[in-house]
């Protein structure tokens, strides 16, 4: 137990947590930006694996790395957009379609990997390429904080920039004020004239975007293959995570902290040979406990609130 | 009135199945230069010969349980989407009820499927019950619980009942006492799909003729009626997501004991999402549960026999079923053909 508390207290086991929750965090922010607009983005599991797959794909066809991660965030914006266009087009219920887009992008992938490069279950005879590693100079130099915040994947360090971008869109641009009031109340943004649709088209272009940076990060850097549904509930986590951290993009990125932090702790315990099919659910579990917290959380409030209410009505007559 | 819904309903299934088939079509051009030979034995692959006809029947059994599964939440309108975890957990109970509880012919085959059924209630009424007691969805507590039932599953099958001299990531064999009898003697076609179309029945006897169906029923058309109308909507959401999880959980049971003999996944076999599909198709009615479950079945075995005699992956069929529920869900997708339809029946009522 004590070798545990150690491996947790190192830098290591820090620069690992910013690690794992690169993917969920992208996830996160994700799901945030459709959820502000009022649109439950089921598919991020599939968008991301959709981009994992291409971005391995065209990496190797290219022999570019960042060819394939724009292929990659291409595909699951087109993924996206079919989301959109099924859900406010067709009006085809958007969990259903969700659930239609995550079964088409494990199919497909697979479909296609099979096709390309006649393995099933992943892709490394394909020799594809990552993104790489940077340092950040100053940072670097300094012992222990160098250690955890330096020499990190390319994405790592734009999931968490993206955290602050997300968080001025949303909060200090015309077009969130706009996102946000479709998501507050779609029928009094259509009567100041915002067109509602066009709004949700786009929340959710930026939704896929994020996803497929978070795809192309986990087979691009995390690992530097793709593998068959490699996502692993990780879009569905990003999705907690949101709901935990609520409207704010720094809620969600918490969230998404927390399950980095869980699953990096779970790869320490493997260490000590507890056994991985166990320390695989723990993040799952995480999640259930933390959803039942908040949902327990929101409940009490608004009891509070209705006392609250009540009492002064009270002192009102 | 009714008889123009079920009109445009049936024309509207054909024609995504249609446009699905079409699409797959397209694919396989693109995939492959045997494209129309793929195809044939796409289409006519299941009734080849008899031993694939057999596959076909026994591929049906699983689906009809998780359509059935599926089609009772979504009649109570909760988007309870754990039928996957259900079934799997279900599966690794059945393997330990299989494996330790006393080997008595015939009565351990119902104990088996009583304890798997357990799981699986028991699994679903997590999510349910985070849902009518603190209004967490259930739609993301069921999906975390499916990825629980597969690691912790794994867990307990590879570490407490593994065959080490398997040679595969396998349980140990069940003893015959636990061995669903064989209905051919040449081939094994288990009783399974009796049991789920005599479940089929049952789920329709309870949605229709029965009060607590019928509640279930008015929570899905109606919450807030349904609540003041006296109905505790609480219970409802409770009780239908654990029968739902029960009978995924059969469906996990039997496929074992009826296919296998052991436990012997390592992924999760997808019957559960399959459900879904199975259940959009049904219009989630129980009775049609099975013909939805059997033209699925009919696909998926369909898509094997291609794989098996051309050398392209089976996946195909998973994004046409993926498109089916697009379709199948498109509300504004012939909505103009309809519309007609309705102002067509208005104006000869008029006259």
């Amino acid at each position: 137990m004590n070798e545990v508390i150690k491996s947790i207290l190192s830098a290591q086991f820090f620069y690992s947590v910013l690690r794992v929750t690169t993917p969920v965090l992208f996830a996160a922010l994700g799901a945030l930006l459709s959820d502000v607009a009022g649109v439950i983005n089921i598919a991020l599991e599939g968008l991301m694996l959709m981009s994992a797959f291409w971005g391995v794909m065209v990496s190797a066809w290219t022999g570019s790395a960042w060819i394939g991660l724009l292929a990659g965030v291409t595909s699951a914006v087109l993924l996206s957009l079919a989301l959109a266009y099924f859900h406010l087009n067709l009006k085809t219920d958007l969990i259903l379609a969700g659930i239609a887009l995550n079964m088409f992008a494990s199919g497909s992938t697979v479909f296609l990997l099979y096709l390309f490069s006649g393995d099933k279950g992943s892709s490394s005879s394909v020799k594809s390429y990552v993104l790489p590693n940077v340092d950040i100079p100053g940072i670097k130099n300094i012992p222990i904080l160098g250690d955890i915040l330096s020499g990190h994947h390319v994405l790592t360090y734009i999931a968490f920039l993206s955290v602050f971008v997300v968080q001025y869109l949303i909060y200090k641009t015309p077009l969130g004020l706009r996102m946000r009031a479709v998501g507050e109340n779609p029928n009094a943004a259509q009567s100041v004239g915002i067109s509602v649709k066009r709004i949700k088209y786009t929340s959710l272009v930026l939704s896929g975007l994020m996803a497929g940076l978070g795809g192309a990060f986990l087979s691009m850097g995390y690992v530097s293959w793709f593998a068959r549904d490699m996502t692993n509930g990780r879009g569905f986590i990003g999705l907690a995570a949101q709901a935990l951290g609520g409207k704010s993009a720094y809620g969600s990125m918490w969230g998404a902290l927390l399950f980095g932090a869980a699953e990096a702790t779970s790869y320490t315990l493997q260490a000590i040979r507890i056994p991985s099919e166990f320390t695989n659910m723990l993040p799952f579990i995480f999640t259930i406990i933390a959803l039942i917290i908040y949902a327990r959380a929101k409940i009490m409030q608004i009891k509070k609130i209705r006392e609250k209410q009540t009492s002064h009505e009270e002192v009102g007559l | 009135m009714r008889r123009d819904r079920i009109i445009f309903e049936t024309v509207r299934t054909t024609l995504t199945i249609l446009i699905a088939l079409l699409i797959g079509y397209v694919i396989l051009l693109f995939a492959t230069d045997k494209a129309n030979e793929a195809f044939k034995w796409f289409l006519l692959g299941p009734l080849s010969t008899k031993r694939r006809i057999v596959e076909l029947l026994n591929r049906t059994t699983p689906l009809i349980f998780t359509g059935l599964a599926v089609s009772v939440v979504f009649q109570a309108e909760i988007f309870n989407i754990g039928a996957e975890g259900q079934l799997f957990f279900g599966a690794v109970a059945a393997t330990f009820a299989a494996l330790y509880f006393p080997h008595i012919k015939f009565l351990q085959i119902i104990l088996v499927m009583l304890f798997a059924m357990a799981a699986g209630g028991a699994w679903a009424a997590v999510p349910a019950y985070m849902k009518a007691k603190w209004n967490a969805s259930e739609l993301v507590s069921s999906l975390m619980m499916n990825y629980v039932a597969f690691f912790f599953g794994l867990y307990l099958v590879n570490y407490h009942m593994r065959d080490v001299n398997a040679g595969a990531l396998v349980s140990y064999r069940f003893p015959r006492t636990a061995w669903l009898p064989r209905m051919l003697r040449r081939y094994n076609l288990h009783p399974g799909i009796l049991i789920a179309i005599g479940f089929a029945l049952l789920v329709w006897f309870f949605l229709y003729r029965t009060k607590y169906g019928y509640e279930l029923r008015m929570v899905g058309k109606n919450k807030e009626f349904a609540r003041f109308s006296g109905i505790k909507v609480e219970n409802v959401v409770i009780y239908s997501q654990i029968i739902s999880g029960m009978i995924a959980g059969l469906a996990g049971a039997i496929e074992l004991m009826g296919l296998y003999k052991r436990f012997v996944w390592q992924m999760t076999p997808g019957y559960g999402f399959d459900g879904i599909i199975v259940a959009l198709l049904a219009r989630n009615n129980p009775l049609m549960v099975i013909p939805a479950a059997l033209f699925i079945s009919y696909l998926r075995t369909g898509s094997y026999v291609m794989g098996r005699m051309t050398g392209i992956a089976p996946e195909i069929v998973v994004m046409l079923q993926a498109i089916m529920i697009l379709l199948i869900t498109a509300e504004a997708f012939l909505a103009f053909w309809k519309r007609r339809m309705i102002e067509k029946s208005a104006m000869s009522r008029e006259e």
